[in-house]
């Protein structure tokens, strides 16, 4: 097994300052956001549809002007005025927009006829990228016989065979069955690993985000809420949105008593509120942060539901004074609707829901 | 920070570029010229736009024409239907070629298909000859509005029949498999299924076959009918009497009344898709 | 698609098969008539081919020229209607909606006006207008609205757009993805408007009547002349010659049509 990078690509960091793009007729697709990118680095863009994420991508492809006061660098070059065609980029499409009377190898080698490779430097380079990809046996086909995975990873050795600077990708896993996602998750994020060049990846979906790339840049409404690991992310949300979009969480709502006396009204119990949530009238808590246990004269809950997921069982609780809670974690198979059970919570875990007018 | 040179701009002057050559065509060789003929029937006076609807004879022109295109018209749409929907229900070893036959005549020129008729209906024709055999004389129909008649619907029935056999191959099985299921009798599947689907393929290829049958020249051409229609008035008052100002009145008339039908049944069907 | 039982209606047979009496019959009587000695006398006077020999030796050179137009016509369309199509699709400006709608004209409106129009404008001038290209003029302005909606419609699918901007981000210039992505991928459609526009200006009548002057006749114009001047024998045996030029070109341009959807898909 190869090292080094067996497309050894030039891979560049990416800068991006006060980018936004509205559109012709008055839509702001994106607000102005800065993010930096660095050499080598896969950054996710993920996000509810609408939330300007293939807007910024198109903005770094140049498929799309940025408005003014918008800058792009590649490393040390201004991009923001250069087309599409003149970035050295490769990017893979979400309908992978394979040129559809050319054979695989046609198609893969295409950039490198541009730009005047020799038939043997092409030959070579296929050669290689349908190793990589794994696509042998392949190479005299035409698209419409390829199987989607298969036209994927055609997509993908085309965009890399220019040796780009950057890579940009859009949703590569959309049109594909969820089984066969999987599968592909992992051999994308392996081959990303491998080639060791700066990716964007925009995806809408969490799983695939916090498999491939390095960082997650998590947007909403066309701004970017919070960029960081996914691990961060998770644990430490900066907004509401981005607890509520990675995994899952319940709220808890408090009342101006509540607020008063400091505590979070759980049922027929209470707890006492962290110093930092102190003024915050909704918190938020994951569905494995609370634990069950034996009625013990603390908070109480009736157990209203229970599914069976494969690797987990979700229960859902009901209590006074609160919206169902739901529960979430491996085992749990002794609880049954209609039991009551003790709630334990450790309020370290607590998030807060909504902003204060103060607050970022 | 200057402002970046727009892409999309470069991108629209390519447009401009590809669309350009086009436009000088088309504006050189038709734009002008039809601005000319509109113009021209103001050199003998306003009134002459209005000859077509006042002087007696090219009125009657007009009605022969309008009548003519309409009877075309409505038994070429029936006839039509009944062999696109046979044709499209039905599969057998020849379907395709019998197809292609069928919608061939599209290709030929309206002066084929008036020899036709005479070759037929004519003095020297099958059928004269026949009637003679029964005692009868010889009999014509090639030169009256009968022998136009029927070369209008020889021209008329390959579009009908191209149209109405994709339309019927496109229908929904499942809307009259649901009728049937639900006790419908032939005649309310008929009317209920088929015919709603149908519609716009009808309106559409109507319109088409009403401002060809309005339009075509070669046919009434060659049968020299007596029954005259206006595009042989035109043709007559250009080459024999060099009345161009009428000849371009009357253009103009025709003109207008085949474009009215055409956007006409565009709006009557794209209203219908989107009610869809 | 399966047949109903519904659709086993005697009229609709009967009403078929009448039409295909009524559309095929005429042709196999004319064909007939061009190759007897006698109309009149029918089959029992004998096979001839003097009838067709005499089409060939006073109106051989429409043939010729008929063909020389459409191909002429054929490739006026395409360096014309094609790049039009794309700046067609791609725009979405009202300029462009409307000249969408001008370019339909021709066709809505008959071409006799079409016609009188062009004579009215460069009938003077003598050259042009006694020139095969003034005929080759007025039959590219009937057909390119075909060439361009046909080709249009290609380029509109959403998919284009996709391997338009993936071939960019490969760094082709629009020569090259013109060329080399886009037209491939259309086509199809290209073929079928080269078809269209070819039948159309072979058989088109109206325009090219009242365009032509003796010298430059087609062959739709030379029939009309037979019909009126030569006897019915020479009229049959010159549509004869028609059919023989036209039938075949038809049916090998839909096999050609045929082919190339199922190597490229629609």
């Amino acid at each position: 097994m190869e090292l080094e990078s067996p497309v050894s690509t030039q891979s560049t960091r990416i800068e991006i300052t006060q980018c936004a793009k509205t559109y012709p007729d008055g839509t702001r697709g994106l607000l102005p956001v800065d993010l930096n990118i660095e050499a080598g680095e896969v950054v996710a863009l993920l996000g509810p549809s609408g939330c300007g994420k293939t807007t910024l991508l198109r903005l770094l492809a140049g498929l799309e002007t940025a408005d003014p006061g918008s800058r792009i660098l590649f490393g040390d070059q201004d991009v923001t005025a250069l087309p599409a065609e003149k970035r050295g980029i490769g990017m893979v499409f979400q309908s992978y927009a394979l040129f559809p009377q050319m054979t695989v190898e046609a198609n893969i080698v295409y950039g490198l006829k541009i730009r005047g490779a020799s038939a043997d430097e092409c030959r070579r380079t296929a050669g290689t990228l349908i190793d990589l990809v794994r696509l042998n046996g392949l190479e005299k086909k035409r698209p419409t016989e390829l199987s989607g995975g298969q036209r994927q990873r055609v997509a993908l050795a085309r965009a890399v065979a220019v040796k780009p600077r950057v890579l940009l990708l859009d949703e590569p896993m959309a049109a594909l069955d969820a089984k066969l996602k999987e599968s592909l998750r992992e051999e994308l994020a392996e081959l990303l690993r491998r080639l060791g060049i700066t990716a964007v990846h925009v995806t809408h979906d969490q799983q695939e985000a916090m498999a491939i790339a390095d960082r997650l840049a998590l947007m909403e409404a066309g701004q970017i809420m919070q960029v960081g690991t996914a691990e961060s992310l998770y644990r430490n949300p900066a907004h509401p949105f981005v607890a509520r979009f990675l995994g899952r969480v319940n709220t808890l709502a408090r009342s101006s008593e509540d607020m008063a006396a400091g505590v979070i009204r759980l049922g027929n119990g209470a707890l006492a509120c962290p110093g930092h949530l102190r003024d915050r009238n909704e918190v938020m808590l994951r569905p494995e942060d609370i634990h069950l246990v034996a009625p013990n004269g603390g908070a109480t809950a009736r157990i209203a539901r229970r599914t069976f997921l494969g690797d987990r069982v979700q229960l859902q609780l009901e209590l006074e004074g609160q919206p169902p809670l739901m529960v979430e974690a491996h085992g749990l198979l002794a609880y049954a609707p209609g039991d009551i059970v003790g709630l334990e919570i450790d309020t370290e875990r607590l998030l807060p829901a909504r902003n204060d007018a103060t607050a970022a | 920070m200057t402002a970046p040179p727009n892409p999309t701009s470069r991108a629209s002057q390519i447009r401009m570029l590809c669309v350009l050559p086009a436009v000088i065509f088309f504006t050189a060789f038709w734009l002008l010229p039809a601005a000319t003929l509109i113009a021209l029937p103001a050199n003998n006076g306003w009134d002459t736009y209005l000859l077509v609807l006042t002087n007696a004879r090219y009125l009657q022109s007009l009605l022969n024409t309008l009548w003519l295109s309409l009877a075309t018209t409505l038994v070429t749409l029936i006839l039509g239907a009944a062999v696109g929907i046979y044709l499209a229900r039905r599969r057998f070893r020849g379907r395709q070629a019998l197809i292609s036959l069928l919608t061939a005549p599209l290709a030929f020129p309206g002066v084929i298909v008036g020899f036709f008729v005479i070759l037929i209906g004519g003095r020297q024709g099958s059928f004269a000859s026949l009637t003679s055999s029964l005692g009868m004389g010889r009999m014509t129909f090639a030169y009256g509005v009968i022998g136009l008649f029927l070369a209008y619907l020889y021209f008329s029935l390959p579009r009908a029949i191209a149209s109405y056999t994709a339309a019927a191959e496109a229908m929904d099985p499942q809307l009259e498999e649901a009728a049937r299921v639900l006790g419908a009798s032939r005649w309310q599947i008929t009317r209920d299924a088929w015919w709603p689907q149908l519609l716009p393929t009808t309106v559409a290829c109507g319109a088409i076959v009403f401002a060809t049958a309005m339009g075509a020249f070669g046919t009434a051409f060659t049968l020299s009918s007596q029954f005259e229609v206006v595009p042989i008035t035109i043709y007559n008052e250009f080459t024999n009497y060099a009345n161009f100002a009428v000849a371009a009145s009357l253009s103009i008339a025709l003109g207008l009344v085949t474009w009215g039908v055409l956007y006409l049944s565009r709006v009557l069907t794209n209203d219908a898709k989107a009610a869809q | 698609m399966r047949t109903s039982s519904t659709s086993r209606s005697p009229l609709l047979f009967l009403t078929t098969v009448a039409i295909c009496i009524f559309m095929v019959a005429p042709v196999l009587v004319s064909v007939m008539a061009g190759l007897v000695n006698s109309y009149n006398r029918g089959i029992s006077s004998g096979l001839t081919l003097r009838w067709v020999e005499q089409v060939w030796e006073v109106y051989g050179s429409t043939v010729g020229a008929s063909i020389g137009l459409a191909l002429a016509c054929v490739i006026c369309t395409l360096l014309l209607g094609v790049p039009c199509a794309y700046a067609l699709a791609r725009s979405r400006s009202r300029l462009a909606r409307a000249f969408e709608e001008l370019l339909l004209l021709p066709v809505a409106i008959p071409s006799l006006a079409t016609a009188l129009a062009l004579i009215l404008v460069y009938g003077n001038m003598t050259s042009l207008r006694q020139s095969f290209v003034f005929i080759l003029i007025g039959h590219v302005v009937f057909t390119l609205p075909f060439m361009v909606r046909t080709v249009s419609a290609a380029f509109q699918r959403p998919d284009l757009l996709a391997m338009e901007e993936a071939a960019r981000t490969l760094g082709a210039g629009f020569v090259q993805r013109f060329l080399g992505v886009l037209v491939p991928a259309v086509l199809p459609a290209i073929v079928a408007g080269m078809l269209m526009v070819f039948t159309l200006s072979i058989g088109e009548f109206n325009l090219t009547w009242m365009l032509h002057i003796p010298l430059t006749r087609t062959l739709p114009v030379g029939l009309a002349d037979s019909y009126a001047s030569m006897r019915i024998e020479v009229g049959s045996a010159y549509t004869l010659v028609f059919l023989l030029v036209i039938l075949p070109v038809l049916w090998i341009l839909q096999a050609l049509t045929t082919l190339i959807q199922k190597r490229y898909g629609t």
